[in-house]
């Protein structure tokens, strides 16, 4: 799994006994010595603070678990009751449902991050594909345990997103049915949405294995965004501890302090307030707005007139993410030498802002004053409905016809030939085109 | 260096960005903002005034729960640390007086355990509140139709909950000339609601805030206060609405202490950090 030869000599009896029987420790010893890129920044620090959300996660939620009732009539009780009397109770379940916030946080800006410095090209394919299974296993784990407290939103959140499988042509009804456990939202979609919530994270763990596993046998992108050649190793490359350790180390904890300031400060300001009902299935909320991490895709679910393609655009807003790298079309890995791409990429960051903007309003309202322009097909110019559409456009545009035009009809910046000489010298200097063709062969 | 700290706090603007994007959207029609009754609360330093807690017990015992209930409350809660009967000569809340006396006040429906006929007895600081109705559907039906809501997790149940709170139970008003009240209903601007099926009026101009079941309860002396306080409308309305804000998370100052600890620690250790991240890179070129 470590890519690299090893260079760990046990050292003691026992470590030599158990070299020969389970070479752990030298698993261990490889993993930590992995050769990284000098110049990885602090962009490249939030794999390591993904790591420590998806723990905290798991291990708040566990005790959470353990004081927890998933009956319709025992839920939302059960959760006060753990904010109330379960010693610490409120401080564990604080974290876990700001902890899911951070998450995001901290997801968006990792593929942000791979999106912009190429980490997703050859021979870096699967990291990503595994990234993205990461990431929609992420979505349904949090949409589960949003349910699980049964306020309002709980309860209406998980008819309207239950409802969208049941616009699936004729499959739809019974699948729905299978999903529920039943004809209605009840306890036995609670009890499920339970049991699926406790298990997915464990299966995310699973894939975070796989997604290493693939990120230490194809080695580390770099801002640079070149392969660093075997005879360059030595100066461009260093050992992932203890320079990476302590620069994720310093990276995390500036994060933990974002958190902390949210936890203890702010708790529920990343939430609704509507999720403090107890769910009632007789009286629908004014607005049925999911969690902020969900809004641009909420958007686009609704930013389609027809609700089964609206379900199609929503889960192909999040599919088109795994054929990336086949529709990036560009030699060039990092956007640092693509100037052209570097303005879209921007475009599509503040796009994912408007996005969500518009996933938290009322499609019918002005997005500038509260007048109305003229009648566009089916909703005014000036409403929410159509800056979403615009916004979703842009979303695919970018994937389907930004990244394979402008990877074909780009001029990119020379790149440099090592991480070292981030400058190239000399007329003889090659194009960008001609590093990345002699990577792939390597 | 500074170049990436400013793009890793820019990564928290970035957030905060995203946060701004998901305060959700007011309602169809509107309401007046809360007022901002200046709670000693509010703020990560903020605690609540333990006299003003006792007062506002008081106005929910005496008012509120004739009709709401508060199902989450248990009576041990009330001497809790930094609830409104806190002893701290107490060995334990239970073993608090004052909590005891005001559990031994309410009447609990309970089993008999030598002949398992239902029986009444008096409560103990391990019971919850007692609700004024038996179930939901009696207290429906004594309500119009609708149950008065659980107040036991109102304050973060409401956006600014204290303060809305407090606003609608000072904020009644006499309904604007051109608007319909029926019978049952009151006008309240503080009420989220959409008032144009019921204007007659300017349809610019319709009124903000909504109708509520709720009548005005609160009149001026309807409380004694036992500390000699002015029992104002405004004061009772603030004075309840700081206790439904604390029995809404009775371990909200002990949140923020604990925070004060925790970030102290974090500044001091991501200090030390970047003291070692200094040192440990200060010979790799980069």
């Amino acid at each position: 799994m470590s890519g690299h030869e090893s260079t760990y000599v046990p050292k003691t009896g026992v470590e030599k006994w158990l070299d020969t029987r389970l070479p752990i420790v030298r698993f261990g010893a490889d993993y930590m010595s992995l050769p990284t890129p000098k110049n990885l920044n602090y962009w490249y620090t939030f794999g390591a603070i993904l790591t420590v959300c998806l723990m905290i996660q798991i291990i708040t939620g566990i005790f959470l678990a353990m004081n927890y009732v998933p009956t319709t009539a025992g839920a939302f009780a059960s959760v006060e009751r753990i904010m109330r009397d379960v010693n610490g109770g409120w401080l564990l379940r604080y974290v876990h449902s700001n902890g899911a916030s951070m998450f995001f946080i901290a997801v968006y800006v990792h593929m942000l991050r791979g999106l912009y410095y190429g980490s997703y090209k050859a021979p870096r394919e699967m990291i990503w594909i595994l990234g993205c299974v990461i990431f929609f296993l992420m979505i349904a784990t949090a949409f589960l345990g949003y349910v699980l407290p049964w306020g309002q939103m709980s309860y209406w959140g998980a008819e309207v997103i239950t409802n969208l499988v049941g616009a699936i042509p004729l499959i739809g009804e019974p699948v729905l049915i299978w999903l529920r456990g039943g004809p209605a939202i009840d306890n036995a979609t609670l009890n499920r949405f339970f049991s699926l919530h406790y298990l997915l994270p464990f299966v995310i763990f699973g894939v975070v294995v796989l997604h290493l596993w693939a990120l230490h046998t194809s080695g580390q992108n770099n801002p640079v965004g070149i392969l660093i050649p075997k005879d360059r190793e030595k100066k461009d490359m260093i050992p992932f501890h203890p320079y990476y350790t302590v620069k994720d180390g310093f990276a995390l904890l500036l994060f933990m302090i974002m958190f902390a300031v949210f936890v203890f400060f702010m708790p529920n300001a990343l939430g609704h307030a509507d999720n403090y009902i107890p769910a009632n299935p007789l009286q629908t909320p004014a607005h049925i707005v999911p969690e902020w991490y969900m809004l641009p895709f909420y958007a686009i679910l609704r930013a389609v007139p027809d609700k089964f393609g609206g379900v199609v655009a929503m889960f192909g807003a999040i599919g088109v993410l795994f054929v990336l790298p086949w529709l990036d079309t560009s030699k060039v890995r990092s956007m640092r030498y693509r100037p052209t791409m570097r303005i879209f990429y921007i475009a599509f960051v503040i796009n994912g802002l408007i996005l969500g903007w518009c996933g938290a309003q009322l499609p019918d309202s002005p997005v500038i004053g509260t007048f109305s322009t003229f009648t566009l097909i089916d909703g005014d110019l000036n409403s929410f409905l159509w800056l979403t559409r615009f916004a979703t456009l842009y979303y695919f545009a970018f994937f389907f016809v930004i990244l394979p035009f402008v990877g074909l009809k780009e001029t990119p910046l020379r790149i440099p030939l090592s991480i070292s000489e981030p400058v190239l010298r000399g007329p003889d200097a090659m194009s960008g085109a001609v590093p990345a063709q002699a990577e792939k062969k390597g | 260096m500074t170049i990436s700290i400013r793009k890793v706090l820019g990564t928290a603007v970035a957030a905060a960005a995203l946060v701004a994007c998901a305060a959700p959207a007011s309602a169809a029609g509107g309401a007046h903002h809360p007022r901002k009754a200046g709670f000693s609360f509010e703020g990560p330093f903020g605690t609540f005034d333990q006299a003003q807690l006792q007062r506002g017990y008081k106005v929910y015992r005496e008012v509120c729960s004739a009709c709401h209930s508060m199902e989450l409350m248990s009576f041990r809660t009330l001497g809790e640390k930094g609830g409104p009967f806190y002893d701290p000569k107490a060995a334990s809340p239970a073993d608090n007086r004052f909590v005891r006396a005001l559990a031994a006040e309410a009447t609990i429906n309970d089993i008999d355990t030598e002949i398992g006929e239902p029986m009444t007895r008096p409560g103990t600081p391990a019971d919850k509140f007692p609700s004024p109705y038996p179930n939901r559907i009696a207290a429906a039906a004594a309500n119009g139709g609708a149950a008065p809501p659980d107040l036991s997790v109102m304050a973060k149940a409401r956006h600014d909950g204290a303060n809305y709170i407090y606003s609608l139970l000072s904020g009644y008003e006499d309904p604007p000339a051109g608007l319909t009240v029926n019978p049952g209903q009151y006008y309240n601007p503080y009420m989220a609601g959409d008032m144009t099926p019921f204007w007659s009026g300017d349809p610019d101009k319709v009124p903000e805030g909504g109708f509520i079941a709720m009548p005005p309860v609160l009149n001026p002396d309807q409380v004694a206060y036992d500390d000699g306080t002015a029992a104002t409308v405004d004061q009772m309305a603030k004075d309840v609405a700081a206790f439904i804000a604390w029995s809404s998370e009775p371990k909200a100052t002990e949140r923020k202490q604990a925070g004060m600890g925790v970030l102290a620690f974090l500044a001091i250790f991501t200090g030390l950090t970047y003291a070692s991240y200094r040192k440990i890179w200060k010979n790799v070129g980069h």
